[in-house]
């Protein structure tokens, strides 16, 4: 019980401070009949930090990381190498240890941070605002529909097969309570993104149409047209990045008009850990400013003049306007969105577009050395740093067979589409800087195996 | 876009006061000022070396970006001492003491950090193979089974992502089991006045109208009151316990009993689990589901605003309705129950909250506190954390009004209000006072049943000594409140900044850093 600084003499001394003669009368209130005698069955008593750290450490190795294995998988989380100041500098306790700044005067560190991840999302994302993060991309994305529908007073939105199975699934469970429609499209093993499936759906009815950029199967298209055609019928684009680094070398959602852009921001500063906890970015036009959910730090002068910031705008949120509120969020992902700002200003502008430059150039060796295995068929005709394969056969036993050797070698369709049996040969693979050529030639060796071996 | 070409620039020099020469820098010794990253950085700086690889833009197609971003880039020393600077410009528990109540800050072990940053939980991902992460998905499950054990409950779903998600997680297993029921015309959730701020939000987002419920003069639920509004439109009630004027709620097994003869269920806000963690079981008192705020209860660290991770407990009647994702341990191996593996027996699941699995690295770093602990220790935690605020309450009863002092003892937050103070002054006036004496302020203007409500809540990391500091500083700065002391009135004097300008920043919000505009322009 380390933890636990008071003695048994302190404990005495304030029980009769209190006018107590034992902790029980404390609890007073609590039913006898809901209270616990003792300390809970089931439970092992107090352990060592040495213990602990043997039973935990036990359970991780459990795992086969991304470090150990040649690695491919993407799909919403990427493996990228974070510096070392990255942590060093989030573990400061100051940062660490500190609460919500609702206090500014004392929690200008956090604010000021905050205040540059917005800018740096902004420009990122090509929006003219952000605000300081939300839970993560797959939350933010349907945020994002729940404001399109306050904005536009319609309810009925337009999904992309581009967009991440799970989003979409995030937003049908939601929707199922708000009575919103969502609109979706079947997804297909074709080389270009569904635009034009999308815009021939808009009507005046269309709160939003939701599109995933570079999309689920790393494919890439204009959204200039869609923007467009949105825009003609009132309704609005919404964006979804679920890698910002790709932003390094296309063109920014918002620089193509959408209206609001969101987008996973795991890949710059967090780590894979499993799913979690990951960094919603979410970005809008100024004109929606107050419609956004989430924090927003702004800047703003003390009593002697001098600059400083503030969380603002907050009569948007729950705990001024209860349950008219723009959401019920009550966090955001601010040591996550610290990680991020960071690794951002460590990279810059020429960091980023290296970066960038760097993981595009993996994949495109990656694509060609596996599209040259006999029965493998590279779908995409433009991509960034993941791309999609046709197999000769279903993808999901040979990742689970390749994960047998030790090679963990993308995410099947399978696993994310269950059912679906037209696209049950794709496997999306993805490629970083963490990337080797050895990697990607065990990879196409083992693949051209494994596959030899189930077609023989 | 253009960001700062030139390199460092210079804050303005401080007014000289009283003697005092003007500081160039802006700082003062350790007084830090520090400049922001678009002012010091720039566009071709860069702290990562990437070595020799290739570069290349050959498959992007046509949208291959053209223009600048307009990111600022630093070295890595200059970014180490830019957020190591911001840094001290922060409070954190590390420094001192939080009395704030309703958002407990604990102190965080590292042993915590540690564990979570193996690179078996930190470096694996979500969509890998099931049979290659199965040390990730028995932490999930040795977590799952302990809160269950704890909180006497059924099921939990581990995947909300931050408390006021997992409320939205018991909300709408509450309205999927209506719906199964044949009741989804229940369209009402009863809320107390004592309830947080997020559970009406969240009641309103799950698509339900809230109806308030009054407090008693004594600060707990009126049940006479919500047992007459029970009725056939009623979907449940959502009620915080111990509630938010520290109390526990006596009549909480009466309430539950008659919300589920009237055919609802019962939502137990359960960010304040920790103050009878090891001593009372929610599930005993005919709770249907609780979300826990992992930070709170298991010491993950608050971070500046997140990442939380709210858990959801459920009893055996909400339990079919449950989300997905979750893990199962079938014969010797974890698996993952998801959309196309749930089967008939989860087929009422109202689906899925978020793309993965959930916070695994706060689930880690909890896992991590309650083995430390066990259930010995756990029982201690609950103690301390009521002794400590019962302490802090009646050591300061005498100097600052308690509304509900008589009531009895408190949980393990003390409530004060700022009635007796000298006219204009407030509970704001106490927050930034204490600032001068180094704590961050308690919890200010909540709950909103009091007047100028001051929350204290100590935690049970809190040694005697740091109390009797606190009780001190408290009693100090509340007496100078009640002389009326105009000096109070402009405090903070010893932090980073003086009082800031809400009402500026809301009237003309600045969101996003924009270059100055040059000198000739801006004297147009």
């Amino acid at each position: 019980m380390r933890y636990l600084p008071l003695t048994q003499p302190d404990r005495a001394a304030m029980l009769a401070v209190i006018g107590a003669a034992t902790i029980d009368e404390l609890f007073v209130d609590v039913p006898e009949a809901a209270r616990l005698d003792g300390p809970v069955r089931d439970l092992p008593m107090h352990a060592s930090e040495m213990a602990v750290e043997r039973h935990m450490s036990a359970l991780a190795k459990k795992n086969l990381t991304a470090g150990e294995a040649p690695f491919f998988l993407g799909c919403g989380a990427y493996k990228h190498h974070v510096p070392a100041s990255v942590d060093h500098l989030i573990q400061r306790g100051e940062f660490l240890t500190a609460y919500t700044p609702y206090q500014p005067e004392i929690a200008q560190g956090t604010l000021q941070m905050l205040f540059e991840f917005q800018t740096q999302v902004a420009r990122l994302l090509g929006t003219d605002v952000a605000n300081a993060s939300m839970y993560d991309g797959s939350t933010a994305c349907w945020e994002a529909i729940v404001m399109a529908r306050r904005i536009t007073k319609r309810g009925k939105a337009i999904l992309s097969a581009g967009l991440h199975p799970h989003y979409v699934s995030v937003s049908q469970t939601m929707a199922k309570f708000t009575g919103d429609v969502l609109d979706t499209t079947d997804p297909r093993l074709v080389p270009e993104m569904d635009l034009d499936r999308l815009i021939a759906k808009i009507n005046d009815d269309t709160s939003c149409v939701v599109v995933q950029y570079p999309d689920i199967l790393g494919r890439i298209g204009d959204l200039r047209p869609l923007a467009d055609a949105c825009h003609a019928k009132k309704a609005l684009l919404i964006a979804v990045v679920t890698e910002p680094v790709a932003l390094g070398a296309i063109a920014s959602p918002g620089e193509m008009d959408a209206d609001i852009v969101v987008g996973e921001g795991q890949s710059l500063g967090v780590g894979l850990q499993f799913g979690g906890p990951y960094v919603g970015l979410f970005g809008c036009k100024d004109k929606y400013v107050r419609q956004m959910p989430g924090r927003l730090c702004g800047e703003t002068v003390d009593a002697d003049g001098r600059r400083g910031f503030v969380l603002t705008l907050s009569t948007r949120e729950q705990h001024i306007r209860r349950e008219k509120a723009t959401s019920n969020i009550c966090t955001n992902s601010g040591l996550c969105a610290l990680a991020f700002s960071i690794h951002m200003t460590l990279l810059g502008e020429a960091g980023l577009r290296r970066l960038a430059g760097v993981n595009h150039a993996g994949a495109v060796h990656a694509a060609r050395r596996l599209a040259e295995i006999p029965g493998v068929e590279l779908l995409n005709t433009h991509f960034f740093n993941e791309f999609t394969l046709k197999l000769p056969v279903e993808a999901r036993p040979v990742v689970r067979t390749l994960a047998d050797r030790g090679i963990l070698a993308g995410v099947s369709l399978g696993r994310l589409y269950p059912g679906k049996d037209a696209l049950a040969n794709g496997l999306v693979v993805a490629v970083t800087e963490t990337t080797t050529a050895e990697d990607v030639e065990t990879f196409a060796t083992a693949l051209s195996t494994v596959l030899g071996e189930i077609l023989a | 876009m253009s960001i700062n070409q030139s390199g460092w620039r210079p804050t303005s020099p401080e007014a000289n006061t009283g003697g005092v020469p003007a500081s160039v820098t802006g700082n003062k010794a350790l007084m830090l000022e520090e400049a922001l990253i678009f002012e010091i950085g720039d566009a071709k700086t860069t702290g990562v070396d990437f070595g020799e690889g290739d570069v290349a833009h050959d498959m992007l197609g046509a949208l291959t970006r053209k223009a600048p971003i307009g990111l600022p880039g630093l070295s890595e020393p200059e970014t180490v001492r830019h957020y190591t600077r911001l840094s001290r410009q922060n409070y954190g528990i590390d420094l001192g003491f939080f009395p704030l109540g309703s958002c407990t800050m604990k102190h965080n072990p590292r042993l915590n950090e540690k564990m979570a940053r193996l690179p078996g939980f930190a470096d694996v991902h979500p969509l890998q193979p099931v049979d290659t992460v199965q040390g990730a998905l028995e932490v999930i499950h040795q977590l799952a089974h302990w809160l269950v054990t704890l909180t006497g409950m059924t099921s939990v779903a581990m995947s909300p992502k931050a408390g006021a998600h997992g409320e939205l997680c018991g909300v709408l297993a509450i309205r999927a089991a209506l719906e199964a029921k044949g009741e989804g015309a229940r369209k009402i959730i009863l809320v107390p006045e004592s309830a947080h701020g997020t559970n009406p939000a969240t009641a309103a987002f799950a698509g339900y109208s809230v109806e308030d419920i009054p407090a008693t003069a004594e600060g707990r639920v009126d049940t006479e009151a919500l047992k007459a509004r029970l009725g056939p439109d009623v979907a449940g009630v959502m009620i915080t316990n111990p509630n938010t004027c520290g109390l526990f709620e006596r009549d909480m097994r009466e309430i539950s009993d008659a919300v589920h003869a009237a055919g609802g269920y019962v939502y137990c806000d359960g960010a304040n689990f920790n103050a009878i963690v090891g001593r009372v079981r929610p599930g005993d008192l005919g709770i249907d589901a609780m979300h826990i705020n992992l930070h709170k209860t298991f010491s993950t660290p608050h971070g500046g605003g997140g990442p939380g991770s709210g858990p959801v407990v459920f009893s055996a009647a909400l339990t079919p309705f449950a989300p997905l994702p979750f893990v199962e341990e079938q014969g010797d191996q974890f698996v993952l129950v998801e959309e196309e593996t749930a089967g008939e027996h989860h087929a009422g699941s109202f689906g899925r909250m978020v793309a993965f699995h959930g916070q695994m690295g706060m689930f880690t770093r909890a896992l991590t506190y309650i083995l430390s602990h066990g259930a010995d220790g756990l029982r201690q935690v609950s103690e301390d954390a009521v002794l400590n605020a019962n302490y802090i309450l009646r050591s300061l009863d005498d100097t600052l009004d308690a509304p509900f002092g008589p009531s009895g003892p408190c949980m393990h937050e003390a409530l004060f209000s700022d009635s007796g103070l000298a006219a204009g002054f407030s509970t704001i006036d106490i927050a930034k006072g204490l600032i001068d004496e180094g704590f961050h302020p308690m919890t200010m203007y909540f709950p909103l049943v009091v007047h100028g409500a001051m929350l204290v809540e100590p935690t049970e990391t809190e040694s005697k000594a740091a109390l009797d500091q606190f009780i001190a500083a408290l009693r100090s700065v509340a007496e100078r409140a009640k002389a009326g002391d105009p000096s109070l009135k402009t405090a903070p004097h010893f932090a980073p900044r003086a009082r800031l300008d809400e009402t500026l920043a809301a009237r003309k919000p600045v969101l996003v850093w924009k270059e100055p505009a040059p000198l000739a322009e801006a004297a147009e």
